[in-house]
């Protein structure tokens, strides 16, 4: 930026300094930069002051509540955590080593040619709406792992409580399940950027030790990226926890914890996205604000986490893309 | 001479390169499927009336989305009218103004913003629009997407004017132009293209949001008569018809999804063939 200044200062002896547009662009562009901090005050405020009412009522009671009753006007945030958390976790155990795996496939593994229609398939796949997964999920999904892959969970695992009780179909394991296809291509494509940006020579001294192919990736670039592959995980996270439309289609909106993945679950973005239109009363409304509040704060720690960890791994050639 | 676990290393290693192949396999399979069943469940029922008519009740069959799709061009519309300039002009401060320090802070939180979910901008527009203006309302919705849109654009626009080399600011600048002209006239018509890119994959992207439109623009089987009415979206009407038990509606939203996937895909697609231009980084 140094030169940019003795520019500066050489354009004020100039004619064009005299040009009034300077001062007054640099201004708009500056303010027009600024919006983004007050983006994320806004978004801050709005939901702290929608919240208040609940804040006052429940303290931090409201997230260890279990219970959920518009009815009497008590609310907790416990179920729908509950609801998040497991079909976060399902969706990162399916995604993350379906999408290293692939990662590295792109970017060690596959010959060349495949390579490009490969990324063009995974960027696809990012672009399909929520919603329009939902409707896959609620017609094409959910009956063909209601008739065929529960049930056979059910033989196979059905001894873990995980895999026991009535299958519906709708289920917190569907949940995850859909949610890990949409995690799967931001962990991918961000996984492939970070393995992309090993250097060559950790490669070939590793293949100049005698290592195979799959050795090489091991040592020299799995290892080597692992930073940033655990930025790239938390950014699926992120992800993950608010997805909203895919999930509500077909988790099944029940508010309970059970041990069952087969049993219907709800998550924080599903209950609001399901009743917050429906919401009579100042405190029930409020409660739905809190539980976005809730969710606000979760995803900008875990993208806060994620941006750290990518930032330090590779400065700011890795773009996260979402 | 052969180590005497050679056998077992390179057995690891075609196993390794399978899985890892298998992986990938594994990845496009239900893009594909998607676009299979899109197709078979959606292709059918679009027809001329479905472009044209407005949603019918329940037990009448026929009608179409012709309100929800112009509702979305709306939605659209305004979306760019506020997110573009901003998100370009902020983009030209922190390519061609800003100093490293400010700049980093403003791409950290562009790219928490971007991580925000969708459905909480929904509420935070709900509060900030909705409720002010007694009802849900057109406006609420295309502020809300472009609120989403703002981030977007902004880290795009900063990234490829940095692409537009020095010596054409250097020059132009000796020349006498003044600096806002130089950088209007010039960095910003060389870097168009990358920019209508990052405008054009923003659009895409916020296309297809449902969540945060559900509290603001809400929805409407009619047409809109203003920007204060509330107004019905395609993505909005495919969930509401989805997860409704009439089979009439559940043909609909698979029409409704083929229709909004095409749209997505046809912008993607174009962006493709914008980008095979020299000020692209090449992947």
């Amino acid at each position: 930026m140094s030169e940019m200044a003795v520019t500066q200062n050489d354009l004020r002896v100039a004619p064009a300094a005299r040009a009034p547009g300077d001062e007054v662009f640099k201004w708009l562009t500056l303010v027009m930069a600024l919006s983004i901090f007050a983006l994320i005050i806004l978004i801050g405020w709005e939901l702290f002051e929608g919240s208040k009412v609940a804040l006052h009522r429940f303290g931090w009671h409201f997230l260890v509540t279990k219970d959920w009753d518009p009815v009497n006007e008590k609310f907790g945030a416990l179920v729908f955590i509950y609801g998040t958390l497991v079909t976060s976790a399902i969706a990162l155990l399916i995604a993350v080593p379906i999408s290293i795996a692939t990662a590295v496939y792109l970017t060690e593994l596959a010959p060349l040619w495949l390579r490009q229609p490969l990324v063009i398939f995974i960027e696809l796949l990012a672009a399909v709406p929520s919603v329009i997964l939902g409707v896959w999920g609620i017609f094409v999904m959910i009956p063909f792992l209601r008739d065929h892959v529960f049930p056979l969970l059910q033989k196979w695992f059905g001894f873990l409580p995980l895999f026991q009780g009535p299958i519906y179909g709708v289920s917190m394991l569907a949940g995850g399940i859909i949610v890990s296809i949409m995690c799967i291509p931001i962990i991918t494509s961000v996984s492939r950027e970070i393995l992309r940006s090993v250097p060559g020579l950790q490669r070939e001294a590793a293949y100049a030790l005698g290592a195979t192919r799959w050795e090489v990736t091991r040592i020299a670039v799995l290892s080597y990226a692992k930073k940033g592959l655990y930025g790239a995980v938390i950014l699926g996270l992120g992800r993950a926890l608010g997805e909203t439309m895919a999930v509500t289609m077909v988790i099944g909106n029940t508010p309970q914890i059970v041990a069952s993945l087969f049993a219907p679950g709800y998550t924080l973005a599903s209950v609001i996205a399901n009743e917050f239109t429906e919401a009579t009363g100042r405190v029930y409304l409020s409660a739905l604000f809190e539980l976005g509040l809730v969710l606000l704060g979760v995803t900008v720690l875990v993208n806060i986490g994620a941006q750290l960890l990518l930032k330090t791994f590779a400065g700011p050639t890795v773009k996260p893309q979402h | 001479m052969t180590a005497p676990n050679h056998r077992w290393r390179q057995f690891k290693n075609g196993l390794m390169q399978s899985i890892a192949c298998g992986c990938a396999i594994l990845v496009v399979t239900p893009l594909l499927l998607i676009y299979f069943h899109l197709i078979r469940y959606g292709l059918s029922s679009l027809n001329w009336a479905f472009f044209t008519q407005l949603p019918k009740a329940v037990g009448e069959p026929g009608g179409g989305m012709a309100n929800a799709m112009v509702g979305s061009l709306i939605l659209l519309a305004q979306a760019v009218v506020i997110g573009v300039p901003v998100g370009v002009l902020g983009g030209i401060y922190l390519s061609e103004y800003g100093g490293t320090q400010f700049n980093w802070w403003v791409r950290f939180i562009a790219d928490i913003i971007n991580g925000v979910p969708s459905i909480t901008w929904g509420i935070v527009v709900y509060g900030l629009l909705v409720v002010p203006m007694h009802g849900f309302s057109a406006l609420a919705g295309g502020v809300v997407l472009g609120f989403m849109m703002i981030p977007l654009v902004m880290r795009t626009t900063e990234e490829v004017l940095q692409l537009v080399p020095g010596g054409y600011r250097e020059a132009a600048l000796a020349l006498g132009i003044s600096r806002w002209r130089t950088i209007v006239q010039i960095v910003v018509r060389t870097a168009l293209k990358g920019i209508v890119t990052g405008v054009l994959v923003a659009l895409a992207r916020i296309a297809g949001e449902t969540a945060p439109l559900l509290f603001t623009a809400f929805g409407n089987l009619g047409w809109a008569h203003s920007l204060k009415e509330p107004i019905d979206s395609i993505p909005v009407l495919i969930f509401n018809y989805a997860i409704s038990p009439y089979p009439d509606w559940h043909r609909q939203a698979w029409a409704g999804a083929l229709v909004l996937l095409l749209f997505i895909l046809i912008i993607n697609i174009s962006v493709r063939f914008v980008t095979r231009d020299r000020l692209r980084k090449q992947p």
